[in-house]
């Protein structure tokens, strides 16, 4: 999980044939919405308690730099992207 | 730069600089000086306190960053070693448990007591509920004589108002909750004066929560007599847990909105930039830049080692506390360049305004969307809004622990 949360820039190897996969810790998560306000297509939260639902496992390529965003500033680290 | 000089003395190299620390007179925005300079020349720092001790402070966002995530990092105020703002906060810190004082799993247990109502869907859809308030609270400033104080006639009433409502406290006794309020959040306040108004909110909020439990309505507080009902809670935590969300809840935003009028009163060409846009997304990232260059909470994440911990070329015993003065991590070069610059283009969503780390705030969702409202209406409605006094007589919250100003007068041409 560490690696994601680093504060360091991405943004090569957008769009072209990238495959992207978002996994959810949903146990970690503190419901700050704050992947829902960056990208949400991708994540929405429970009715209840506000914990993080993922949406779209394989997001389109259009959106990969919104997930990437919302993996750098969620505050639990409860995001994890998987580029091939 | 390693263990050595950690292991030694605290005064070995000389006297420690006091936190929290002056702003530079006429730069009421940008963090202390000599926090700016710990920054670049040492990054992890023990600092003095009011009593004494010597945490370190960190003013890296990397760093800042890496430590509120770290859960070898506790925030449990009644460890030995925490770094108290006051003797008040010392005072209270046993008495007044809630879920920001506590470490997971228990924190993270009772935080999602009350996530539910924050969630973006939940908070958007209060908003042209907050925009009638926000409409109607400068309709009367209009109507009314000039000068105005911003404070009174709408930076305080505003998310007073909207947070009474979510909780279920009665509006009418705003005068006493916000009073009690600025007692609770002075650094000044004598321990006995920090006690007095903390029993008298949490007697007040648990009057409120009895009073749910005879009589549920559709609010926060009547969620939390349910937990009450069912054994989850006491009557006081849940009253405990109001008093947070009362405080939290109105004298952040209250600040947010007079002091971000003021910044950009003081950068005109950025306030014309977000007058006349028609963009919500603009106006959104505005609130973003915002609370970056201004980080109102202005006393650093209190925090203690739980263990030892190597950052920053230094090493943090266990029980030896930490202040992370997220102020200069905003304003870190690295991140946000040119930090001084106000630039409300900008992305700064990587801002740690409202922390990080599983204590990232709560009502972060509702204060983005009342700031939202207010900078995209306010500005509009008064095109010639202005200050009536020189910036350098405004009372700053200097004593503080969440950054502003007491009072604000302005005035435009009718
Ligand atoms: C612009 C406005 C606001 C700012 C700048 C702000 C800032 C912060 C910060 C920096 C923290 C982190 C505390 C820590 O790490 O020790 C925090 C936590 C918190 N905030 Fe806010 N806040 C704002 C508005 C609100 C509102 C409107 C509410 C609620 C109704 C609220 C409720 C809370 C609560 C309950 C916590 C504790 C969360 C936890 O410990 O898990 N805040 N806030
Ligand atoms: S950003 Fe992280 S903590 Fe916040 S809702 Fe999304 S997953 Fe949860």
């Amino acid at each position: 999980m560490s690696g994601e949360g680093g504060g360091s820039r991405k943004g090569e190897g957008e769009g072209k044939g990238v495959t992207m996969r978002v996994e959810v810790d949903v146990p970690k998560c503190v419901a700050s919405g704050q992947c829902v306000m960056i990208a949400p297509d991708v994540f929405d939260q429970n009715e209840e308690d506000g914990i993080v639902v993922l949406l779209d496992e394989q997001p389109a390529p259009e959106l990969h730099a919104d997930v990437r965003e919302s993996a750098v500033v969620c505050p639990a680290a409860a995001i994890r992207v998987v580029e091939k | 730069m390693t263990e050595t000089l950690a292991e030694t003395a605290p005064e070995a190299e000389g006297p420690l600089p006091e936190f929290p620390m002056p702003r530079a007179a006429g730069c009421p925005f940008a963090p202390p000086p000599t926090a700016r300079a710990l920054h670049t020349e040492r990054p992890v720092a023990r600092v003095r306190l009011w009593d004494g001790s010597a945490p370190w402070l960190v003013t890296r966002y990397a760093d800042q960053r890496a430590l509120l995530g770290d859960p070898r990092v506790s925030s449990e105020a009644t460890r030995p070693g925490f770094p108290h703002p006051s003797a008040g906060f010392r005072e209270n810190a046993g008495r007044r448990r809630t879920f920001i004082t506590m470490d997971d799993p228990e924190h993270a247990r009772i935080r999602r007591m009350v996530t539910g109502p924050f969630a973006i869907k939940r908070i958007e859809a209060m908003r042209p509920g907050i925009q009638k308030i926000t409409d109607g609270l400068i309709d009367t400033m209009l109507a009314g004589p000039t000068p105005v104080d911003l404070v009174r006639a709408l930076a305080l009433p505003l998310p007073s108002l909207v947070i009474c409502q979510l909780l279920g406290v009665p509006y009418e006794d705003h005068d006493f909750f916000q009073r009690k309020s600025s007692v609770l959040i002075n650094r000044h306040s004598s321990a006995e004066e920090v006690v007095g108004a903390n029993e008298a909110l949490t007697d007040y909020l648990e009057g409120l929560v009895a009073g749910k439990l005879a009589e549920p309505a559709d609010d926060m507080l009547s969620e939390l007599a349910g937990r009450v009902r069912a054994g989850e809670l006491t009557r006081r935590d849940a009253a405990n847990m109001g008093v947070l969300l009362l405080v939290a809840g109105h004298e952040t935003t209250a600040n947010m909105i007079a002091l971000g009028t003021v910044a950009l009163l003081e950068n005109p060409d950025q306030l014309a930039v977000l007058r006349e846009t028609e963009d919500p997304k603009a106006v959104a990232r505005a609130v973003e830049e915002l609370l970056r260059y201004l980080t109102i909470v202005h006393n650093g994440r209190r925090r203690v080692a739980r263990e030892d911990i190597e950052i920053g070329g230094e090493t943090i015993r266990a029980g030896e506390g930490i202040i992370v003065y997220t102020g200069t991590g905003n304003w870190d070069a690295e991140v946000f360049a040119e930090p001084e610059r106000l630039d409300i283009g900008r992305d700064a969503r990587r801002h740690m305004a409202f922390g990080f780390g599983v204590h990232q705030c709560l009502g972060q969702p509702l204060a983005r969307m009342e700031l939202q409202v207010v900078y995209g209406t306010l500005y509009r409605r008064i095109p010639t809004l202005r200050l009536a006094t020189g910036i350098d007589q405004l009372p700053f919250k200097d004593d503080g622990l969440v950054y502003g100003v007491y009072e604000l007068p302005v005035t435009w041409t009718s």
